[in-house]
């Protein structure tokens, strides 16, 4: 008993705090805004891309990008080697 | 997974498959243009391949694509996408520099600045790494669905 009073002790303080925290946040008002601006502004003269986002994921950010490919890659790899067919009396060792 | 399903569904897989994967060449082919890119053009040509997979037997899919394409596809892309990152590294430029564009060969149009409705032939290596990405998601989602319903129908047989 006690102890769940102290669980919702402590989600209610995290609940108040989070909420507090994304309240006082100045929305739509960044203070720090000259890297977005240089992205709009330079983005398509230095990319050649009209789309401004893809010009971020594909040219700013291709980094980004390649390891998100990459995560692909490792996720279709672990399905392989989850799904792949078993043979009958196979056995297997796992140290 | 053992039986396909009925004829309606069949019918109606086989026309979506055709507009599915035009659309989703068309967000491919226009990622630095419109909204969308490699990743979503990718996910919408795999779902008209996992469309196909679950209206028919998986046997039946087998026999009109084989793993191993979907396979290749994968890593067809990977490669692609970093043949064209490190290819600007010879040519003397930074790694993922975007080197072709505006140099007025492939995709090298000079992009006229401010709102437009803009040209396909611009953005250099963008369009590039689009197609190579698309490809590569597309032959990873589609994989995962091949593996799962492989294994499905394993276990309903019993072994």
């Amino acid at each position: 008993m006690m102890r769940s009073k102290a669980v919702w002790f402590t989600l209610v303080v995290l609940a108040g705090g989070l909420f507090f925290a994304a309240v006082s946040l100045p929305f739509g008002n960044p203070a720090m805004s000259d890297m977005d601006d240089y992205f709009i502004v330079h983005g398509q003269e230095q990319t050649g891309a009209n789309n401004i986002v893809t010009s971020i994921v594909f040219d700013f950010r291709g980094f980004d990008t390649l390891g998100e490919a990459c995560v692909l890659f490792t996720a279709v790899s672990g399905v392989a080697v989850l799904f792949r067919h078993r043979k009958k009396g196979e056995d297997y060792e796992y140290e | 997974m053992s039986d396909s399903m009925s004829k309606l569904i069949r019918t109606t897989a086989d026309v979506m498959f055709l507009f599915i994967t035009v659309f989703g060449l068309y967000v491919v082919l226009h990622g630095h243009l419109t909204p969308g890119g490699g990743f979503q053009g990718g996910a919408v040509i795999a779902t008209g391949f996992i469309l196909l997979i679950v209206a028919y037997r998986l046997d039946d899919f087998l026999a009109w694509f084989k793993k191993s394409t979907f396979q290749s596809c994968e890593t067809t892309g990977l490669v692609v996408f970093i043949g064209t990152a490190l290819a600007a590294i010879p040519l003397g430029y930074l790694f993922f520099m975007n080197f072709l564009n505006g140099a007025e060969g492939l995709f090298g149009q000079a992009v006229s600045y401010g709102i437009n409705p803009g040209v396909l032939n611009t953005a250099g290596t963008i369009p590039i790494m689009n197609i190579a990405v698309g490809i590569e998601v597309l032959g990873g989602l589609s994989i995962i669905i091949l593996y799962m319903t492989s294994g499905i129908r394993s276990r309903e047989e019993g072994e």
